[in-house]
């Protein structure tokens, strides 16, 4: 009974501890020193939110680059995967009908596309904005200059964030 | 692969390595009540627990003490959280306003946080308030974590007592892990993974106009807290449905890496603070070399599966800024820790990549395994290796001077048998029942690694799966569920019984007839007990799972 | 025993087991091991399918021949338990015989009947005369004889058996061939020690040990795995076969399964498993050791400490003479040369030596003296001396020269000079034993007998402790004369002027410090000593007390036997794990035997062959080929290994890092690469032979 005492006390103890006080702990820190990251990293363009520069969305005007290919089309509720394996029917037929045969992110939220990716579609842009050769070198520049490269120069993978590339072509104009 | 791809690999190797002794010496300073650096500023807090909970810290436990302690906590954590999921509508903290969760769901996301398996029948963003998160999710991360390791160190104490039955003392077990090493470092992990874009908020999720016009709700919450102790104590249920995969959770590669390395740090250190604790490093080091070489085969595998399928691009279910590598390294190391999150999707693996990722988590999660529970279900098998190796020289046989008896014995089979059992009585079942079948998402052979993948990560607590499966139904919930719990107590109670028998035996000092575990001989036939018993329980279902299915896509077919 | 009748005597054996085998196939029987009934039921389950099929009006021969061989399997496992009783067996018959009804001499309040021996009661009181047989285990209470065991140690020099000392026990069924004595009897009847002998012998008895019990358990373990594996195996199946639209039906049968279950199931080790046992048994019979129990023959491998006594053990149970000491006045050769005359007839070793000292040292031939010139006096129990009388023409006693302990000749000679006590001193001191001799009334001197410690003892002390095992002397003798024969033995350690408490303490000492210790004793004050040890062997000359206190019995009274026991000790469990790691091993052959042969065709395209069809390495000819080439393997593989079972691995005294490497090797890698050979050799031969499709 003793035990049983101790038990039901010491749940209760580190349940308010690791429940409560560690998380608004990290709470009051991350608003304090990371206010913008801990609230969503959100993007604003020109005066309006439009968005998170983490959580991918969904372009899909000729005009714009587009994301890859997300299973849950960009709705973040719930997010996730296609799921599908090597072995899928729908998978190879889905990929099969896509322009550039990319395959869908794991989260369906991914807000990069590789540099190779953004340079494929560059053509399909330039004809919808209607783009003359120079404007053509000034995307080209776009991307260049918005590629992440890996994290210390050794993690992860070169890429590209579509939010802010489509944001900074529309800033072409 | 490229360059970077392999120095990522060997920074990861080489850091796991290299800050495990570190880690593992302060763990085993921490739990023999030593001080360190830390006691001067947490000290109050360790004395305040003890003094509110009332318990006596000098007070000794026996295997029987010690056991009813974890049962009955973990009990309470279960009720608790059970039924703080059936009412969160009724309480603060759901900006989202989300329902209560269903019965089954809530139970077996109760099962799933108890037993450190953390498998999500749900999606986090749509399923759970924030304050279900906090209060009910976020603290099972942290008590499961420190159960494990408390019953580790029980088993450790059994092993190096000297004809005593004391195997220490639960709570006080409890509270130094929990406040000398869990929270310290999940608020250094927690306010890194933040800094790196990881929200942490409580304000309610965010409606946006999307630059192209569109519309799109962008979910928010507390989740650096909850994440940082979610990779640490290989617990892994992510605060989103994506797990690591999702922006939120994982928003950099730097951030990957932090969270990859916070999968195995604790795992990884345990093993060295067992060998501090027994008195014999060289020891643990063996037992983190054997480890480590079964991860890297493992690894190796995957690696060379998935960068020799010729598709164009990022494959399927991974993510841009993380590339294949990342993806694999964090598969193959969530799945030998049983963490479970994951960053990338398993079922979209190549087969032979899927299939080590379920042959690790089949092999008992006693590679690295999962924070405390990985080092007791690695000494089983060290325990009927020690038999079959003593057996072989001719003796009784012993590890560390204790004679290996029949109630070892016994407890060690128990402990292989039952989450077996569980796996393949479960997969069985859901292969022939209708309802269960209209889970599936995938066809052909992938559907049966779906159903086994499913069985397996409950049984051995791993958490991760091949998502295609719809899980959500009263049939997975309730089975899966009830698999953890075997999966779980069926190794923590043998584990125990094993302590206190141990604990009363005395110790025989080592002499020539005795076998060393402390070299290269026996690592090898470790290694070899570990796979063969995986290999001989679940050959045949894994070659028409994921075998037959990396045949069939060679020969190109698809379902 | 002649080869030829040993053989014959084999080939009875070997029939009785052939029958024995089918007598166990009794369903309780098969259920004392879990493993084999599995098997059974396996064999039963496959037989009814047959029959069933045959009913139905469809004669398969695939399936009767798989349930035959199933059955093999069941019976050569039976067999090979059967062929290890049989083998007790007829060494427990050659005992009986010596347990023919005898009629002991009863005393009752000094009247003296004649009653069947059967009859004698604890406590009882007989008298025992030349010729006589000893009626039943007893305490000699009066008397010294000598007596003939042979009829249980198979030495055939007598020995003797006195009352009060620590030689005072008695066994039934044992000869007296001089004197009489008095013996209380010991036991109650059918509680003899050769009763209880023969019935450990034939394994009614035999229990289990720990260690097979928990071997037991991890098979019991691993036949459950493998039982869920097979039955889960027929759910995925099912799934696969719809998922490939293909009808395995066919193919993945109940027979098939069961053929399945069986190869993966440790039967190799779980069908030899008791055979193992009971032959470590045997083996320690035919070295003429009875355990009490199988715990202390497993104890006995457990061993890491031996206390040993010096003598008989390490030195060589009789002194050798080294060394003449005459009294003043008299010359050493002409003391040598009495000496040499009153050894002349002396068969004992220390007689022999005596001879030879003499001839080597001045060159004496042995006289050979004719029986009416000379009277030997041979040694006696009482007298505790020996000698000869020479004679003169007409048969009167010329000359008395007799040898003996130095008190026993003191009581001839009166006080020996003080020269002669400094001596004797000294020779005790150095560990000696002094033997004097006496002509007519006087001392004419002193033999050195000096410890002589055995060839190659200290190689066997080398490699005991290669294994790990430590040597402890004990000795009578002083610190000193200790050390320089323990140096000259090599024994790691020794104890000095033991007592009968000096030992008890080092063995508890040794104890505290996790060691196993075993010892070997005789006396009664052995006795606390011998039961407190972990393996304690009693000599069968030793007390009835010290008989009851130690868990083994070496019928031979050879105190080097200790090491042989540990050493079988060592080997029984040796041959249990090597022949588990073989079984486990074996495992992985058989799937790539009996998976692909089952799942060759599934997702198998146009005319093609199925994915899973590249397992099949060993190219076995068809699926049916495959899996009853598997299934016979597994079986043979158990006759293959019954001599193995029966003779045990072989031993060498290594360290357990080697064994355990050699062990791996042989039993690890050799069980995984046999099986692969084996079946595929089978498989070319069901082919050959026409049996398969």
């Amino acid at each position: 009974m003793k035990n049983i005492i101790i038990c039901v006390k010491f749940f209760i103890l580190t349940a308010i501890l690791t429940g409560l006080i560690y998380p608004f702990l990290i709470t009051l820190i991350g608003q304090v020193a990371f206010n913008n990251q801990s609230n969503g990293s959100m993007f604003v363009y020109h005066g309006r939110v439009v968005g998170s520069t983490l959580i991918g969305q969904k372009f899909d005007q000729d005009k714009y680059f587009w994301p890859r290919p997300s299973a849950v089309d960009y709705n973040p509720l719930p997010s996730g995967g296609s799921n599908l394996s090597a072995t899928s029917a729908k998978l190879k037929s889905d990929v099969a009908t896509r322009e550039a045969k990319l395959y869908a992110s794991g989260s369906g939220l991914d807000p990069h596309i590789s540099p190779a990716a953004a340079f494929f579609q560059v053509d399909r842009i330039v004809k919808a904005r209607h783009f003359d050769s120079a404007q053509k070198g000034e995307i080209i520049n776009l991307i260049n200059q918005l590629t992440e490269g890996r994290d210390f120069r050794v993690l992860g993978e070169k890429r590209v964030n579509v939010l802010k590339l489509n944001a900074s072509l529309d800033d072409l104009r | 692969m490229k360059t970077a791809d392999y120095l990522q690999l060997i920074l990861y190797g080489l850091l796991l390595i290299s800050l495990a002794p570190f880690l593992g010496t302060y763990m085993a300073r921490v739990f023999q009540g030593k001080k360190i650096f830390l006691s001067p500023i947490l000290g109050w807090m360790e004395e305040l627990l003890y003094k509110l909970s009332g318990i006596n810290k000098d007070e000794e436990m026996d295997w029987k003490d010690y056991t009813k302690a974890v049962i009955c906590f973990n009990l309470l954590g279960f009720v608790f959280l059970f039924v703080l999921q059936l009412v969160q509508k009724y309480l603060p903290l759901n900006p989202a306003n989300l329902a209560n969760v269903t019965w089954d769901c809530a139970f077996n996301t109760a099962a799933s946080f108890m037993t450190n398996t953390n498998w999500q029948s749900y999606a986090g963003e749509t399923t759970m308030s924030y304050l279900t998160q906090m209060l009910g999710l976020t603290v099972q991360n942290f008590l499961s974590a420190a159960t494990g390791i408390s019953v580790f160190l029980a088993l450790t104490r059994g092993l190096i007592s000297k004809s005593q039955s004391s195997l220490g003392n639960f709570w006080v077990d409890m509270v130094r892990g929990l406040v000398y090493i869990l929270i310290p470092l999940s608020i250094l992990l927690a306010v890194a993974l933040n800094a790196q874009g990881v929200v942490q908020t409580l304000s309610p999720y965010n409606n946006v106009t999307t630059l192209q016009g569109g519309t799109q709700t962008i979910p928010l919450g507390p989740a650096a807290s909850q994440i940082a102790i979610k990779q640490l104590g290989t617990n892994g249920g992510g605060f989103f449905n994506a797990n690591s995969a999702h922006p939120f959770e994982n928003p950099t590669p730097f951030a990957n890496f932090l969270e990859m390395f916070a999968l195995l740090l604790i795992p990884a250190s345990l093993v060295y603070t067992f060998g501090v604790m027994i008195g014999n490093r060289k020891h643990g080091w063996l037992l983190f070399s054997v480890m480590f070489v079964i991860f890297a085969i493992g690894l190796g595998l995957s690696l060379w599966s998935e960068y020799s399928i010729p598709i164009t691009g990022i494959h399927e279910g991974q993510e841009t800024r993380l590339g294949t590598t990342n993806s694999v390294l964090w598969a193959m190391a969530t799945t030998c820790a049983s963490n479970g999150s994951v960053n990338a999707m398993h079922s979209s693996l190549t087969p032979l990549a899927g299939g080590v990722a379920l042959f690790n988590i089949m092999l008992g999660e006693i590679v690295f395994g999962g924070v405390g529970s990985g080092m007791y279900g690695m000494l089983h098998m060290v325990l009927l290796t020690v038999f079959l190796a003593g057996l072989m020289v001719g003796r009784t046989p012993e590890y560390l001077g204790k004679k290996i008896e029949r109630k070892e014995v016994q407890m060690v089979i128990l402990s292989i048998l039952l989450p077996g059992a569980a796996i393949l009585i479960g997969a069985a079942i859901a292969c022939v029942y209708p309802v269960a079948l209209s889970s599936l998402s995938s066809k052909g052979p992938h559907g049966l690694s779906e159903i086994l993948y499913a069985f397996t990560s409950a049984s051995q607590n791993n958490g991760s799966a091949f998502a295609g499966l719809n899980a959500n139904t009263v049939f997975y919930n309730v089975m899966l569920g009830i698999c953890m719990i075997i999966g779980r107590f069926g190794v923590i109670i043998p584990a125990m019984i094993i302590a206190g028998s141990l604990a009363v035996k005395r110790i025989a000092p080592a002499s020539a007839g005795t076998f060393t575990t402390d070299d290269f001989l026996f690592a090898s036939l470790l290694v070899g007990v570990i796979i063969i018993v995986g290999v001989l329980t679940f050959f045949p279902a894994f070659s028409l799972g994921p075998l037959i299915e990396h045949l069939l896509m060679l020969q190109g077919r698809v379902f | 025993m002649s080869k030829k009748a040993e053989t014959a005597n084999n080939n009875q054996i070997v029939l009785a087991a052939v029958k024995d085998a089918f007598l166990k196939l009794h369903p309780k029987e098969e259920m004392r091991n879990p493993v084999m009934f599995v098997t059974f039921v396996g064999s039963l389950v496959t037989t009814a399918f047959f029959f069933w099929h045959l009913a139905k009006g469809t004669f398969s021969l695939f399936e009767l021949l798989i349930g035959i061989w199933l059955w093999f399997t069941v019976l050569f496992a039976n067999f090979a338990e059967a062929l290890a009783e049989g083998r007790g067996k007829a060494q427990a018959e050659s005992l009986k015989k010596s347990r023919k009804e005898v009629f002991a001499r009863f005393l009752d309040h000094g009247r003296e009947t004649k009653i069947p021996a059967s009859q004698l009661k604890k406590a009882d009181v007989v008298i025992c005369e030349t010729g006589d047989t000893i009626p039943a285990d007893g305490e000699v209470v009066e008397g010294v004889a000598s007596v003939d065991e042979s009829a249980i140690t198979g030495e055939s020099a007598p020995v003797i058996r006195e009352s009060g000392g620590d030689r005072s026990a008695v066994t039934g069924g044992t000869r007296v061939i001089s004197d009489k004595i008095i013996i209380k009897i010991t036991s109650d009847p059918g509680g003899n020690f050769i009763d209880r002998m023969i019935s450990l012998i034939e394994g009614a008895k035999r229990q289990r040990t720990p260690n097979e019990i928990a071997l037991s358990i991890v098979l019991s373990g691993m036949t459950i795995i493998f039982l869920l594996a097979v039955v889960t195996l027929k759910f995925f199946a099912d799934y696969s076969g719809q998922a490939a639209g293909q009808d395995l039906s066919s193919i993945v049968t109940v027979p098939v399964l069961v053929a399945l279950l069986v190869c993966l199931i440790p039967t190799t080790i779980g069908g030899l498993l008791s055979a193992i046992g009971i032959a470590g048994m045997d083996r320690l019979i035919r070295r003429h050791v009875i355990a009490k129990s199988g715990r202390a023959v497993e104890a006995a491998g457990d061993i890491d400490v031996l206390l040993l006594d010096k003598t008989g053990t390490i030195t060589i149970g009789n002194r050798m003479a080294s060394e003449f000491i005459p009294v003043p006045g008299i010359d050493e050769k002409a003391f040598a040369e009495v000496a040499q005359l009153s050894s002349l007839s002396d068969e004992t070793p220390e007689g022999r030596s005596i001879v030879v000292l003499a001839k080597d040292k001045f060159d004496l031939r042995a006289k050979a003296l004719q029986p009416h010139e000379a009277k030997f006096i041979p040694f006696s129990a009482n007298t505790q001396m020996s000698g000869v009388d020479l004679l003169d023409g007409a048969g009167n006693v010329m000359r008395m020269i007799r040898k003996g302990a130095v008190e026993a000749i003191s009581k001839l000679t009166g006080k020996f000079p003080e020269k002669l006590e400094t001596e004797i001193k000294r020779i005790s001191a150095s560990g000696g034993t002094p033997l004097a001799v006496s002509d007519g009334s006087k001392v004419i001197g002193v033999i050195h007998l000096k410890d002589i410690v055995k060839g190659g003892i200290k190689e066997r002390f080398k490699e005991l402790r290669v294994m790990g095992i430590k040597t402890v002397m004990i000795t009578g003798d002083n610190p000193l004369t200790a050390a320089a024969i323990a140096a000259e033995a090599g024994v790691d350690d020794f104890i000095a002027q033991a007592t009968p408490e000096s030992k008890m303490d080092r063995i508890k000492e040794e104890q505290a410090g996790g060691h196993l210790v075993a010892m070997t004793g005789d006396g009664t004050n052995d006795a606390p000593a011998l039961a407190q040890s972990d393996v304690g062997v009693t000599m069968n000359t030793g007390t009835q007390a010290a008989r009851e206190a130690g868990n083994m019995v070496d019928l031979e009274s050879n105190p080097t036997k200790l090491i042989e026991i540990v050493e079988i000790g060592k080997q029984l469990l040796m041959t249990r794990g090597a022949l588990t790691t073989f079984s486990i091993a074996n495992d992985v052959a058989k799937y790539f035997a009996i998976l692909p042969a089952m799942f060759g065709m599934l997702y198998a395209g146009q005319g093609a062959q199925g994915p899973l069809s590249v397992l099949n390495i060993m190219q076995l000819h068809s699926p049916q080929s495959a899996i009853l080439s598997a299934v016979i393997f597994n079986a043979i593989i158990i006759v293959i290994l019954i001599p193995l079972a029966l003779r045990g691995v072989a031993y060498h005294s290594q360290s357990a890092k080697a064994l355990l490497r050699r062990n791996l090797q042989i039993y690890g890698l050799g069980g995984l690469v046999a099986p692969f050979i084996g079946i595929k050799l089978i498989d070319l031969l069901l082919v050959f032979l026409g049996v398969v499709r």
